[in-house]
């Protein structure tokens, strides 16, 4: 080759081939990123070190370059959901986002998410985990028949106590009330004995957000004898003997000094409430298992987390008011939340999301996930192991247990249900008013038809 | 004299369109839309979605309903916390404070005034989240500084942010921006000539008397500027909620609180676009006083 303009020509050639083949190459070999958002606790080291090399090399072997990236949240739901609001409306956010089930309704009827059938397709339907979830899971992240995600778990809520405190004043270690007669006696006596003591957290306010409605209110009206909303009739109940008797349960545990307003009226108080049970300074707190698994925890990354809680803390149920007067005529009550995951329907990798959600949610998975933190499962395949008193709760409390209405106006009921208790708190209404309050209110957000009064 | 302008019209059109445009995009087109918005129910979801209705004024009818617009977390209340917020922290705190530290160390120097003006303007240049996150710790009731500073005098350990939450605010507010009103001040004061006091001094004038017939009057432009910037400013801020969260029990609601409660948390996007649309015409009236007033003082000059 003694021709310049040849050689030239081809050298020219062959970089252009070599680059477009490498650009080639390299669409060929586009990575998909799977973005988790909105995760927290023992689930981001699951997802980073179980989850993640599974489903990548999964992807690998149907050769798809698939990389997970999981986002930690560590601030409040309200914060959460605010985000959520703001980034689906926008058209973006996470392929995958950690969500509460109670959210589903309001995002529903909004048009912020879809039903998985339309966002992955019909094969949403043919994964084998539904045969092994029961309907009132699967419920968890579904609204009007449609389901948009699935759920981690589910779980109860109970009276967490310190032993150790419960002894100093006297009380037995496996202290069960069996009214609210039985509660306020006992925090009576923890007072005098312990006057530095707070001796109950009974959330309450708007700064605790949806932890006041679930964790207090419902807990205290329950036992009172009706659920917030009439199921049967489709009505929501606004004035009542049951509400006028949660308040002045309210009343009287501030009146006397049984519980600490600071906790309810600032802004990190449900925190402070967490450490002051670690720290002794309160003796019992109505919570979820969630207090109990991903609070306390032992080597666990919150603040109030407690070396000693195995020995320390126990759990005692949350009574009716009266024996047989609670919800549904029972001696004993709880509510269940639910969260879980659901696919953006912004999303541009339905199915591969969809893939990893299948991924997360087998049994394999949820076996390590219960190795790091055991609680009650979706799938009846995987039991609850290695933690006797999260295995009590699924025996013992987990049947006692009821639901927040699925509708889209509850997460503005429950608001109003959060201004309802604050107001007791800070004395500026009594009971009475408080309830005609809410009454009014709660028949301006749903319409005076659809709420009754009992008498 | 014959003025042949530099650039022709259509140039000059040209020159000032990215202005126009800008100020289309980012001010007029986002004030519209709020306008727009605050006549509609717009509640979760896309903007104008289909679940959005047009409700004419309820919005406002809701807002000024004046039977119960003082209840507790309403818009009343929360007009009248702001108004409290504003003359405690601005007027009282930043203005006046800011004034008082300009005539201290007017026509001095030294290591005081330097230390003093450092530290002023530190802690108005600091980012939001930063002096928020330090004032939280700050006034911690049981860990902060502050309570271990006055319990260590014996002073008590008061519970800051839960008892005296707009009191908390108001110096913090004030502690955040006095730096501006002091720098604007001293710098007036630097310009008023030496020998107008030279000579009162000489005709035997006291402090007082300086201070009324000379500083005062020479300032007084100054002092209308400063008022409207600091108002505003501070009828607008958002940083407290970082130490309180409008909180406890809406005690701290300021109106721009307020307003991110209503559509942001409560997501009530339609209701917070009139809180907005209301406290847009507050600002604008605020404005138009102080304009007014340094106007009719000018002529009276």
């Amino acid at each position: 080759m003694k021709n310049p303009i040849l050689r030239m020509a081809i050298l020219v050639l062959v970089a252009v081939s070599l680059v477009a083949g490498s650009f080639l190459s390299a669409r060929a070999q586009e990575t998909i990123t799977l973005k988790i958002e909105g995760v927290s606790g023992p689930e981001v080291k699951w997802l980073n070190e179980t989850v993640k090399p599974a489903f990548e090399a999964k992807m690998k072997a149907e050769g798809k370059n698939v990389t997970v990236e999981v986002e930690e949240f560590t601030g409040t739901g309200q914060d959460l959901r605010q985000r959520y609001t703001l980034d689906i409306g926008a058209g973006v956010g996470g392929d995958i986002l950690s969500f509460d089930g109670f959210w589903i309704p309001d995002f529903a009827e909004a048009g912020l998410l879809k039903p998985l059938k339309t966002v992955v397709g019909e094969e949403v339907m043919q994964w084998e985990g539904w045969a092994k979830t029961p309907a009132g899971l699967q419920a968890i992240l579904a609204y009007k028949g449609e389901i948009y995600g699935y759920p981690r778990g589910t779980d109860v809520r109970v009276i967490w106590f310190r032993k150790d405190l419960l002894k100093q004043a006297g009380l037995p270690e496996n202290w069960q009330p069996t009214s609210w007669e039985d509660i306020l006696a006992a925090a009576r006596q923890i007072k005098k004995a312990l006057p530095e003591v707070t001796p109950l957290q009974l959330n309450a306010g708007k700064a605790m957000g949806e932890a006041s409605t679930l964790q207090g209110y419902m807990m205290a009206l329950l036992g009172a004898g009706h659920h917030i909303y009439d199921f049967e009739n489709q009505k929501w109940i606004v004035r009542s003997e049951a509400i006028l008797n949660t308040l002045n349960l309210y009343k009287t545990l501030f009146a006397e000094g049984l519980s600490e307003p600071r906790f309810q009226l600032t802004q990190d108080g449900r925190d402070q409430s967490f450490l002051a049970f670690k720290e002794g300074r309160v003796a019992m707190l109505v919570e979820g298992d969630f207090f109990w698994r991903s609070v306390l925890v032992p080597g666990g990354t919150n603040p109030a987390s407690m070396a000693d809680r195995n020995e320390k803390v126990a759990f005692a149920k949350m009574p009716a008011m009266m024996p047989g007067k609670g919800f549904n005529g029972q001696d004993f009550v709880t509510i269940s939340g639910g969260t879980g995951y659901v696919i953006n329907p912004n999303t541009k990798h339905a199915k591969e999301a969809w893939a990893l959600m299948q991924v997360m949610f087998s049994k394999e998975s949820f076996e390590a996930l219960q190795a790091l933190q055991p609680r009650i499962r979706p799938r009846t395949d995987v039991p609850v192991t290695g933690d006797a008193v999260m295995s009590a709760l699924a025996a013992d409390v987990l049947p006692l247990t009821t639901v927040r209405p699925a509708l889209p106006t509850y997460s503005k009921v429950s608001e109003q249900v959060q201004l309802m208790t604050e107001a007791i708190v800070t004395g500026d209404k009594t009971p009475e008013q408080a309830m005609e309050d809410y009454a009014t209110a709660v028949e301006g957000i749903v319409g005076k038809e659809n709420t009754v009064d009992l008498k | 004299m014959n003025r042949t302008p530099i650039l022709s019209r259509p140039v000059g059109l040209v020159f000032i369109s990215p202005a126009t445009l800008f100020i289309l995009a980012f001010l007029i087109y986002p004030f519209i839309s709020i306008v727009l918005l605050s006549f509609t129910n717009q509640g979760i979801g896309p903007m104008y979605g289909p679940n959005t209705r047009f409700v004419g004024l309820q919005n406002y009818a809701e807002l000024l309903n004046f039977s119960r617009w003082m209840n507790r977390g309403q818009l009343g209340w929360s007009l009248w916390i702001t108004a409290q917020f504003v003359v405690g922290s601005a007027l009282i705190g930043q203005a006046a404070l800011g004034l008082s530290i300009a005539l201290l160390f007017q026509r001095r120097k030294g290591f005081l005034r330097e230390l003093v003006f450092t530290l002023a303007i530190t802690a108005w240049i600091m980012p939001d989240v930063v002096v928020a996150f330090a004032w939280f710790a700050f006034l911690d009731p049981f860990r902060g500084t502050l309570n271990n500073i006055l319990g260590g005098l014996g002073l008590g350990r008061p519970d800051w942010v839960l008892d005296h939450p707009l009191l908390s605010i108001v110096i913090f507010n004030t502690w955040r921006g006095t730096a501006f009103s002091m720098l604007l001040f001293s710098s007036a004061l630097a310009s008023i000539p030496p020998s107008f006091m030279e000579a009162a001094e000489v005709s035997g004038a006291g402090a007082w008397r300086k201070f009324r017939d000379i500083t005062l009057p020479l300032l007084r432009g100054h002092i209308a500027t400063d008022l409207i910037l600091v108002t505003l400013w501070t009828f607008n801020t958002f940083t407290p909620y970082l130490i309180t969260g409008g909180g406890p029990a809406s005690k701290t609601l300021l109106v721009s609180i307020y307003t991110y409660e209503t559509a942001l948390q409560f997501n009530e996007f339609g209701k917070g676009s009139a809180v907005s649309v209301i406290v847009m015409l507050i600002n604008l009236i605020l404005a138009l006083v102080y304009l007014f007033s340094i106007r009719t003082r000018r002529a009276a000059v």
